[in-house]
């Protein structure tokens, strides 16, 4: 007994986990007191310490989650011991798994929850890396609203349940109303066999406990509605008073989803009670037709006692007497019932009056009731709309502020913004006119250089084409030239061979006619060369104004002279009497010299004798040689020298011509030759 | 050039040889012409003043004579003779 007290009072204390063990203590003492025997106290002594001792455990445990830990871990049947006394070890994580799953809550939930906005408001905030100590405070601003939300959640899903849970008993207590009139109408209504019968008013009687138990619960659910929606009520004042923004939209929220609710309630109530008054109605007359049906019955049993109350198959058994009584009670019956029908139209009349009266007053009651919560309605409502507006405003407000802020910080971000991109533009602009000079300066090169190039492609090309040009009018001009200078070639030529040709023209007495016309002729002709004009000039004087002799004539001259020669041979400067002269003579008369004699090609002294150099000059002239002879000639000294002077000048002197007229023809022929094209 | 110049005006050919004929038909003419006139004037000495002595005659012939010798020679010698001149100081 005492020990199942002892259990008892641990239990309790178990159950009340603030409770002190004093109190404990005490509870113990009470019961101990009542029993004064030795071991009975030191057992119950013992038994105190040792519960005292548990229960200071495991009150401990309770405070100190390692303490509990460590107790589990080192006493066996401990762990079983503080999971029935204290429930599972809670871990430390709680409330963020907590957080988790009212996350997760929100995200499943159709309903408005601007957790998500108020977290996607707070997600920004919570970005800035650089303001640590607002992010600080917005994490505390979102503990604290995580902790409302929580609340506010809890609070909403409960009542949410708890609503849901009435309407649906609304609902239930509803169709079993309707099914319940339903099935009395039926029942009122169908002639059926009494066994069919019979079970249809036991249907109507499972019915009518069906809708007594659903309407009970309906109430029952109803009233866990409202208390629900009240809590919320309280949690939103709360947290209204709280005052923390961000819970603001939360708060507004879960009071629309209140408002939502209570409407539904309200729908579904008035539903309710509009099928009960609705069910009154068939019951009452249910009722009516019953007692009807009873009064009816006794009249006739009260005519018929002997024919019982069954109706069916008393067709055969009725007498005449019976027939005519049941008749008679049948035509006053009528008449009664004729007269009460005109009463009852009369009294009907009073009646429909008086439940129109009951119904208006129904109805104005109703009215009233729905124009109420309407304007509640209306009121609430028109609350939140305020409400809103007021959050609005306020939004607006601080959205103005931020939006001024935000300009400012525009303006602060553009200005910076400015001397950075004026920075950058400097520098870009720097670099792009480095870029751009340097390119320009390519540019300019390149172009130049390609201009240079065409022009020099241009003026080779110029040149080229002049130098063709200028190569063609040298070459027709020198075709033009050459074909003067082969005139002219040819001009002097014809006039050499003219002047040649006038050499030919002496006899063998007299010169030549002058070379004077001839020369000029060559002169003219050859009047741009200086070659051919100072080899026209080189013509010797006397052969222009008088002509030369011809070789054969110097020959003839020369045969004649020689005699002389030969006579004067010894007579020179020194030896010039006449004496000399008698002995040249006789010398000349003495001597019989070769009278041709071929020239040495080397003169020595002794052939610098007069008769040898004679012979030689002979020899050579008979051979053409005048040129020698004349060289030979020029070898005499003395008288024989004086004697042959007139020769020798005009062998030199013909000997020029002949020259110069040799060298003026090869010189024409070279110039024809050279101008001479090839065909 | 001089000397042909000079020569210009003269047939060439045979100028010398003609030259040659007329230096010996002066010199024979000449000296026939001295030694008659020595002749004559040694006749003339020997008759006026020599009572005819026949000397003078043949010394007037033989004046004659050489002067006309020396004649010929001189007209002979004349090309190769040179004729100095003085050049003053000027």
């Amino acid at each position: 007994m005492l020990r199942a007290c002892l259990r008892g009072a641990n239990a309790t204390a178990r159950k009340h986990c603030g409770r002190t063990p004093l109190t404990n203590l005490q509870h113990s003492r009470h019961y101990t007191t009542g029993e004064s025997s030795g071991a009975a106290k030191v057992v119950a002594a013992g038994l105190v310490t040792v519960g005292g001792g548990i229960g200071g455990t495991i009150l401990y445990a309770k405070w100190d989650h390692k303490f509990r830990a460590a107790v589990e871990s080192n006493v066996p049947y401990s762990d079983w011991l503080l999971g029935v006394a204290l429930g599972p070890p809670s871990q430390d994580g709680l409330p963020v798994k907590k957080e988790c799953h009212d996350h997760q809550d929100t995200s499943l939930s159709a309903a408005v929850h601007p957790d998500t906005e108020s977290a996607a408001a707070a997600e920004p905030l919570r970005e800035r890396p650089v303001e640590e100590v607002t992010a600080r405070l917005a994490q505390q601003d979102q503990e604290e609203q995580d902790v409302m939300a929580a609340s506010l959640e809890d609070s909403l899903s409960s009542s949410a349940k708890a609503t849901l849970h009435a309407i649906g008993a609304q609902e239930a207590a509803l169709q079993a109303i309707t099914r319940h009139t339903h099935k009395l109408k039926e029942a009122m209504e169908a002639e059926v066999p009494p066994q069919e019968k019979s079970d249809q008013w036991k249907d109507l009687e499972a019915a009518l406990t069906d809708r007594t138990s659903a309407v009970n619960d309906a109430g029952a659910a109803l009233l866990k509605a409202s208390e629900a929606l009240d809590s919320l009520k309280t949690v939103i004042n709360k947290s209204k008073g709280l005052k923390v923004s961000a819970v603001r939209p939360l708060v507004l929220a879960a009071e629309e989803n209140l408002h939502n609710m209570v409407v539904d309630l309200d729908k579904v109530v008035t539903k309710v009670q509009s099928a009960e008054s609705e069910a009154k109605i068939v019951s009452q007359y249910s009722e009516l037709v019953n007692e009807a049906k009873q009064q009816f019955q006794r009249e006739v049993s009260s005519l018929t006692p002997e024919i019982q109350a069954n109706w069916k198959g008393l067709t055969g058994k009725l007498s005449a007497d019976d027939l005519n009584a049941l008749i008679a009670h049948a035509h006053r019956r009528i008449d009664q019932l004729n007269r009460e029908l005109a009463e009852q139209r009369v009294r009907e009349q009073i009646h429909i009056d008086a439940a129109l009266e009951q119904q208006k007053l129904e109805d104005q009651r109703a009215q009233e009731k729905a124009v109420d919560t309407a304007l509640q309605h209306i009121k609430e409502e028109a609350r939140l709309e305020q409400e809103r507006k007021v959050r609005r405003e306020h939004r607006d407000v601080m959205e103005a502020e931020m939006r001024t802020q935000l300009r400012r910080q525009a303006a602060a971000h553009t200005d910076h913004v400015q001397d950075v991109l004026k920075v950058q533009e400097q520098e870009l602009r720097a670099e792009a006119e480095q870029v751009l000079s340097s390119k320009m300066l390519e540019q300019e090169t390149c172009y130049r250089q390609l201009s240079q190039e065409q022009l020099d492609n241009f003026t080779l090309d110029m040149n080229t084409a002049y130098a063709r040009l200028k190569g063609m009018e040298e070459a027709i001009d020198s075709h033009v030239v050459a074909e003067e200078e082969a005139r002219k070639a040819h001009h002097l030529w014809l006039s050499v061979e003219a002047l040649n040709y006038t050499l030919k023209t002496a006899d063998a007495e007299s010169p030549t006619v002058p070379l004077e016309g001839a020369a000029q002729v060559v002169r003219d002709s050859c009047h741009n060369s200086d070659f051919a004009l100072a080899l026209a000039s080189a013509l010797p004087e006397e052969s222009l104004q008088r002509g030369v002799y011809s070789e054969a004539s110097l020959r003839a001259r020369f045969n004649s002279l020689r005699l002389l020669a030969r006579r004067v041979a010894l007579i020179d400067e020194s030896h010039n009497s006449l004496y000399q002269y008698f002995l040249s003579y006789l010398q000349a008369a003495l001597l019989f010299e070769a009278q041709q004699e071929a020239p040495p090609t080397q003169l020595s002294s002794e052939d610098l004798d007069p008769f040898k150099l004679l012979s030689y000059a002979s020899y050579c002239l008979e051979h053409g040689d005048l040129e020698l002879a004349a060289k030979l000639v020029n070898q005499l000294r003395g008288e024989a020298r004086r004697v042959v002077e007139d020769w020798l000048n005009e062998a030199r002197l013909t000997l020029e011509t002949r020259q110069v007229i040799s060298l003026l023809s090869a010189y024409a022929n070279a110039v024809g030759l050279g101008t001479t094209q090839a065909p | 050039m001089f000397l042909s110049r000079y020569l210009v005006g003269f047939p060439t050919a045979e100028n010398m040889a003609d030259e040659y004929g007329r230096k010996w038909d002066r010199c024979l003419a000449d000296t026939a012409v001295k030694t008659v006139t020595g002749l004559g004037v040694g006749i003339a000495f020997s008759l006026l003043f020599f009572k005819r002595r026949t000397w003078p005659v043949s010394l007037g012939s033989g004046f004659g004579l050489g002067m006309g010798y020396a004649n010929c020679q001189h007209d002979f010698r004349s090309p190769f003779l040179i004729h100095g001149r003085m050049v003053k100081d000027q």
